[in-house]
């Protein structure tokens, strides 16, 4: 090994660099993206059937009501606080923002508009996505790679109980419906939030912001917005389930799951969302 | 030939489907996880109602024979033959049932820690067999008695109780649904030497009372005398030698002799040295 490779050493030697030694060849490099993209669609293909398993498997008898009441509670209740933070700082944010900008046209009328449009539409989904991904998504892939890494969910098996049924389905159905009914309030926080900022610091008149509100907002806006939260639900859960459910193992495995889930989850409600909102608006 | 060997020869045989069958039945079954073979082969049969005891090595693959007999793990290779029918490949559903019949005590407990003690070892009565929980917590609170647990833990968290207690509530869980076949794998270790003999007598009570088949994987040689019918023993991912338990102390196997002696010299430790292990 050291005979055929010494000429490179010398060569190398003062200053071995990274790219040297992960990069030797052409044919590496081939391999090196040749690898990436089999496993991203290893890993696609997994997915795929990870779902597929949770929808057929989910759907059928029995049902576990009680893991359906923890996880309304887990992932509805709890992430209350985080999603009206949220949404009530960016509606008024959004009301500042835009006073700035439209006073420069004249145009202050529009503020009530922009605010209740960005909320519904968008930022409330997106930003409410985003925040249960960190907090639901990271929760849900610790606790099922935990459960993974300590066989607990073999126990299950061993006890005649799927682990999809018991674990995943739950908590992928309750995302599903509970990020929708989050949106909804969060919709109605960050509306108030704008209102807030407009009323008491920009000297709007209460009356007329309101009626602004409702003159410009259509159903379709609120419901594209639910529609969305909906799969981002979905999303946050089932990539929380996949990862901790092929947690490698040991407390790194555990990490590195929990990290994937998020991350994953984040990257997939940004790109659905640019998808559903040409679905809903063009 | 000695009759250890004699037996090894006819487990060794392929399996047939005239002669009676065995409650379990592993034939040539194979193993690797990544470069690691880990099992290379196994065969075993283990008579109905009888005690088998497997002892090996640590890192020798036992953990993971049992995780392919209760289909958690697939094998690469071989066949395992559950009262007479093949299990590997089986269907979900088919599986499923199939889990009836088995207990398993895990090495590492197993708990769920999101559920309460006696939750744990109603567990498949609940789930599995649809039994109401106010039933499911007697029959849950009677197994913990069992194995020397009061009524006291039974509202606690598996987090509030020590290791050995833990292992105790996973023996109660594995045997609360009174399975036909039960995998003790490790029950002893980390239990007082008292507490680990009421064990033993528990396993060999389970076994005697309810006509249960029992696999255990232990390295407590007390255990070993007390539960077993048969003793097998496990090394480089084969089955080396199998016997009943009487024929222990004269198992004509260096192998053997070594590991029940726990002496530091012999032929595992020089084949160790020889593969570069120590
Ligand atoms: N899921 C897995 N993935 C990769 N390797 C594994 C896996 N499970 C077990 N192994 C490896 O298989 C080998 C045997 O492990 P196993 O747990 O069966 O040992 P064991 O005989 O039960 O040992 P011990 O007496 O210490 O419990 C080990 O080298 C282990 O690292
Ligand atoms: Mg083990």
């Amino acid at each position: 090994m050291a005979d055929t490779t010494s000429g490179q050493d010398d060569i190398e030697n003062t200053k071995p660099s990274l790219l040297a030694r992960v990069v030797t060849s052409p044919i590496d490099v081939c391999q090196a993206i040749g690898h990436t993209i089999l496993s991203f669609f290893q890993m696609l293909g997994r997915l795929i059937l990870f779902m597929v398993e949770t929808i057929a498997r989910g759907f059928a008898p029995p049902f576990y009501g009680r893991q359906i009441i923890r996880q309304v509670i887990d992932i509805g209740y709890y992430s209350l606080p985080v999603v009206g933070m949220t949404a009530v700082f960016t509606g008024m944010v959004l009301a500042l923002q835009s006073y700035t900008g439209f006073t420069r046209f004249n145009a202050e009328g529009a503020i009530a508009g922009v605010v209740v449009l960005s909320i519904t539409r968008e930022l409330a989904p997106v930003l409410a996505g985003l925040m249960v991904a960190g907090r639901v998504g990271a929760s849900i892939a610790a606790e099922i790679g935990t459960m993974r890494v300590t066989e607990q969910i073999d126990a299950l098996t061993t006890l005649s109980v799927s682990p999809f049924k018991y674990l995943i389905a739950p908590r992928v159905f309750t995302g599903t419906i509970m990020l929708p009914v989050l949106v909804l309030i969060g919709d109605i926080i960050g509306v108030f939030g704008g209102y807030v900022v407009s009323v008491y610091t920009l000297g709007f008149s209460p009356n007329s912001y309101i009626s602004q509100t409702w003159d410009i907002l259509e159903t379709m806006d609120v419901v594209s917005g639910l529609i969305k939260a909906a799969a981002f639900g979905f999303i946050v859960t089932i990539m929380g389930c996949y990862h901790g459910f092929n947690s490698a193992r040991g407390a790194q495995g555990v990490g590195a799951a929990t990290t994937n889930a998020v991350v994953s989850a984040s990257i997939l409600i940004l790109i659905s969302n640019y998808f559903l909102t040409q679905i809903f608006f063009s | 030939m000695n009759a250890g060997t004699e037996k090894l020869e006819a487990i060794n045989e392929m399996p047939s489907k005239s002669n009676d069958n065995p409650m379990l039945w592993l034939y040539g079954v194979k193993k690797t996880f990544g470069s690691n073979n880990v099992l290379q082969g196994i065969n075993l049969k283990l008579p109905k109602s009888k005690s088998l005891v497997v002892i090996g090595g640590s890192g020798s693959g036992k953990s993971v024979m049992l995780k392919c007999i209760l289909g958690l793990i697939t094998p690469d290779d071989g066949s395992i033959f559950v009262d007479g029918e093949e299990t590997v490949g089986l269907s979900i559903k088919k599986r499923n049932q199939l889990m009836h019949k088995f207990g398993m005590l895990f090495q590492g407990g197993a708990l769920f820690d999101s559920l309460k003690i006696w939750e744990n070892v109603a567990f498949g009565l609940i789930q599995g067999q649809q039994m109401a929980r106010a039933d499911a917590y007697y029959v849950a609170i009677e197994r913990l008695r069992a194995v020397g647990l009061g009524k006291k833990v039974a509202d606690l968290y598996p987090s509030e109780l020590s290791g050995g207690m833990q292992k105790r509530v996973s023996l109660a869980r594995a045997i609360a649904t009174d399975p036909e076949i039960i995998f003790f794998d490790e029950p002893t270790t980390g239990l007082d030497p008292i507490m680990a003999d009421v064990i033993n007598d528990l396993i060999t009570e389970t076994v005697r009372d309810m006509g249960a088949t029992a696999l255990t994987i232990t390295h407590d040689m007390g255990s070993v005398r007390k539960v077993a019918d048969e003793v097998a023993m496990i090394y480089k991912g084969q089955i080396i030698w199998q016997d009943d338990v009487q024929n222990l102390d004269n198992s004509g196997n260096e192998y053997v002799e070594q590991f029940i002696n726990g002496s530091a010299e012999g032929p595992i430790t020089d084949d160790a040295r020889k593969d570069g292990l120590i």
